[in-house]
């Protein structure tokens, strides 16, 4: 199931993620970090829900550049990029990626996301669109990502069947880069596309041998050795191409078939007798991979050269035994496919947390199924479907969540409707009485307020006169009134109420200033409390709008977010027995081709049984046999 | 040369540059493309969903108004090996959080967990964090810190930095965002 244009490539996968952007910058912006946090555990779906809400409300206000976001954005977008790459969203990730190189950033900036978007189009096989995307590449170059660029360019050139660019790009990578083992072999497979077959093996034999201490490195240098050995056997050199075979570890991922063709090696330069030791590792390890299985049958066909015909037909018919025994475990795994164990099987938890999981699954006594899959599963492609299924699934527990927490949220909804709505038509009548008897007040402040300011420019003392001394004036004015009514005034009394309201006035007039400094500071001791009624009534205005809004409005939102939930329920639903018939399909054709060829197997181990029988026979002594 | 090995020779090329056995064919790449684009956009639509939806539950499980979200994170370059932390705010046990391998690693690497989103009244409020775990000699190392912070009107974010001793930080750091 790999892609065709890229099978011959080492992609060095683990050097091409991405690097946290925001590692080692300070953090300035809680919510970025949680989506940090979320994608670090490689829970992309969280982090991408988190960040698309974060842009979308920095982007809808009035000053971004206020938000605490702002000091990530560019970082954010990568992220976003980022996470719906590791999510398997390359259309969307290509869009976000586009629209950073777009946007007005700077060089180093532009040249990283020109690189993102060219690994996005290796992925996707788009390589005329990679190369358009790499050409995109200039000037000033992230020094983290300058190797990786190199190696990307490298490797799309070799998909793209431009082997002689690829070599000029690989022989100029640094043999200290991350990336080394890599660009080693693949420059060797690029000079072999590129037919030079001589300076290839010369490579690959540099490539083999190179020091390594990582696991991928280490799988490399193996498959180096492996190609390597393969091209001089077929050249016939095999004394080297044993030389190389035995430079793969024995503990590593290409040892089966390293020690399957160093028997062959030494098969074929006519050493069957050296060639039984590989292969008598070999035929002790795990029955199922094909390489034991081959094994099984030219072990003892060394013997048989060897003209050890009896210990051959033994042998022989012990790969009889458990050929029929591996073709009885092929039949139960198609059989278990099709009742659905296999689906089972991958969407075990287990499956979710280690990354080995394809190697461990054949030590899971319960999963049969998978024992003849494991190299099928490895591939890039049903890799894809796999977690295709597996992130649907997801889905599907997250949509089925949500819409029981429609019912909870209508719950909620309903009880403070019948919590409120009683109450609030007390409340609010209150309240407007209460509002009312405010504004009254609030307007006498201000009346005061403009009063007592007028007064700094028009003295106006009566204005500043007490209770008291008003009710004086007053009784004054109407002494005054009544004496004046009266006709003939007694000229005394007349004095004495000039006298008395004189005495009014010098008070008033000589106590100005106190009072109106008195005024002032009560006038802002006035504010005080006016302030302190204000946030009270703020606080009120909010409370009773939370009030409504804590159950008013919601209707409609929830009815169509129920819609969207069960219709992508839907749509998940069929996607997914698509997804997994599709899976079954593509297993169980696997494993009726493994069953052709074990079933050839069987048939010539047959022969070869009754074959080295009759030899084993007739070498004999006559009479021996009796 | 026998046929067994010449058998084996025209395979072994193809095996070795990791191709598996048996690869499906064009019909069957076609349709898992296909498929790959409809998942694609379920994700895209159930994306849009989760984030309609975090806006309601925002919006009715936590307004603004009275909305309270406590964020934790590792210092920088500390290598404390941070196991649980509890929360109470006014003392009032809120949070308890015990953290798995890759979630320490995530802080680690700068991420930031939110422990916590609640909802508590405008004014002044007390937060007692109690941190627990594990130095980088393997010796236990525990502190508790008590702080104060001022929830006004909007939404409240506090952010916990946590860091072993030595690193040059306050072993429990408040941050007001």
């Amino acid at each position: 199931m790999d892609r065709a244009p890229h099978r011959w490539l080492a992609l060095g996968v683990a050097a091409l993620l991405a690097a946290n952007p925001c590692a080692s910058a300070e953090l300035r912006d809680l919510y970025y970090g949680e989506a940090l946090f979320e994608a670090d555990q490689g829970q992309f779906f969280d982090a991408l829900v988190r960040l698309d809400t974060e842009l979308a409300q920095h982007y809808g206000l009035d000053e971004p550049d206020l938000d605490t976001l702002h000091y990530h954005v560019n970082g954010a977008e990568f992220s976003v990029g980022d996470f719906e790459l590791n999510y398997r969203m390359h259309n969307r990730a290509g869009r976000a990626i586009r629209a950073v190189l777009e946007g007005n950033v700077d060089e180093a900036v532009r040249n990283e996301a020109a690189f993102r978007l060219a690994r996005i189009h290796f992925q996707k096989d788009q390589l005329e669109d990679a190369l358009h995307a790499l050409a995109r590449i200039q000037g000033e170059v992230p020094e983290e990502i300058r190797d990786d660029v190199e190696f990307l360019r490298a490797n799309v050139y070799l998909a793209s069947g431009r082997p002689h660019d690829a070599v000029a790009v690989l022989k100029h990578m640094p043999e200290s880069a991350d990336l080394a083992g890599f660009s080693a072999y693949n420059l060797g497979i690029a000079l072999l596309q590129d037919g030079d077959a001589t300076h290839a093996i010369e490579q690959l034999d540099r490539a083999g041998q190179t020091k390594a201490r990582e696991r991928a490195d280490l799988a490399i240098r193996d498959k180096s050795n492996l190609v390597l050995g393969t091209m001089l056997f077929e050249s016939a050199d095999f004394a080297r191409a044993e030389q190389t075979f035995d430079r793969v570890r024995l503990d590593g991922p290409y040892s089966n078939q390293a020690l399957l063709r160093a028997g062959w090696a030494e098969a074929s330069a006519g050493h069957y007798d050296r060639a039984l030791v590989p292969w008598g590792i070999l035929v002790e390890r795990e029955p199922t991979d094909s390489a034991v299985q081959e094994a099984m049958l030219a072990y003892p066909h060394a013997y048989a050269e060897l003209e050890a015909h009896g210990r051959a037909a033994m042998l022989y018919g012990r790969a009889l035994e458990s050929l029929s025994g591996e073709i009885g475990k092929v039949d139960a795994s198609i059989g278990a496919i099709r009742d659905g164990g296999f689906l089972t099987a991958l969407t075990r938890e287990e499956t979710r947390q280690d990354r080995n999981w394809v190697v461990r699954l054949r030590q899971l006594p319960d999963a049969p199924e998978t024992f003849y899959l494991t190299e099928l599963m490895a591939s890039h492609d049903f890799q894809t479907a796999l977690q295709n299924y597996l992130d649907l699934e997801d889905l599907r527990a997250r949509l089925v969540s949500w819409r029981t927490s429609f019912d909870a949220y209508e719950d909620i909804i309903r009880l403070r409707a019948a919590n409120y709505e009683p109450i609030l038509p007390g409340v609010d009548a209150e309240f407007r009485e209460l509002d009312s008897q405010m504004r009254v007040r609030l307007e006498q402040r201000e009346r005061i307020a403009s009063r007592l300011h007028s007064m700094l420019t028009a003295p106006r003392p009566e204005f500043l006169a007490t209770a008291d001394e008003r009710i004086m004036a007053g009784r004054l004015d109407a002494i005054s009134a009544s004496l004046q009514a009266a006709g003939e005034a007694p000229a005394l009394d007349l004095e004495r109420v000039a006298r008395l309201r004189g005495a009014l006035t010098w008070r008033l007039e000589t106590e100005y200033h106190a009072r109106l400094t008195q005024a002032h500071k009560d006038l802002f001791e006035l504010d005080r409390h006016v302030k302190d009624l204000q946030a009270n009534y703020d606080s009120f205005v909010r409370s009773r709008q939370a009030a409504t809004h804590s159950y008013v409005g919601y209707d409609a939102g929830i009815a169509r977010l129920r819609d969207r939930v069960d219709s992508a329920l839907q749509r998940v639903t069929i996607v997914m027995a698509r997804q997994g018939h599709a899976i079954e399909t593509v297993a169980i054709d696997q494993l009726r081709s493994r069953r052709e060829r074990l079933v050839a197997q069987q048939t010539q181990a047959r022969y070869a049984v009754a074959d080295s029988y009759d030899r084993a026979r007739s070498s004999q002594p006559a009479g021996a046999g009796r | 040369m026998p046929l067994i090995i010449r058998l084996f020779v025209a395979v072994s090329l193809v095996l070795c540059i990791g191709i598996a056995a048996a690869r499906a064919d064009e019909a069957d790449r076609q349709q898992m493309k296909g498929l790959d684009e409809q998942v694609q956009d379920i994700k895209t639509d159930v994306l849009g969903i989760a984030a309609e939806l975090n806006l309601l539950e925002e919006k009715l499980l936590y307004p603004s108004g009275t909305q309270l979200a406590v964020f934790v994170a590792l210092a920088q370059g500390d290598t404390v090996r941070l196991d649980a932390v509890q929360i109470q705010i006014d003392g009032q046990p809120v949070a308890r959080y015990i953290y798995s391998f890759k979630e320490l690693e995530a802080l680690r690497k700068g991420g930031v967990q939110r422990i916590y989103v609640g909802n508590v009244a405008t004014g002044t409020h007390t937060i007692e964090v109690a941190v627990g775990g594990k130095l980088e000699g393997g010796a236990d190392y525990s502190h508790t810190g008590e702080f104060t912070f001022d929830k006004g009107v909007g939404p409240k974010l506090v952010g916990l930095t946590v860091a072993g001793p030595g690193s040059g930080h306050e072993p429990i750091e408040l941050g007001n965002w």
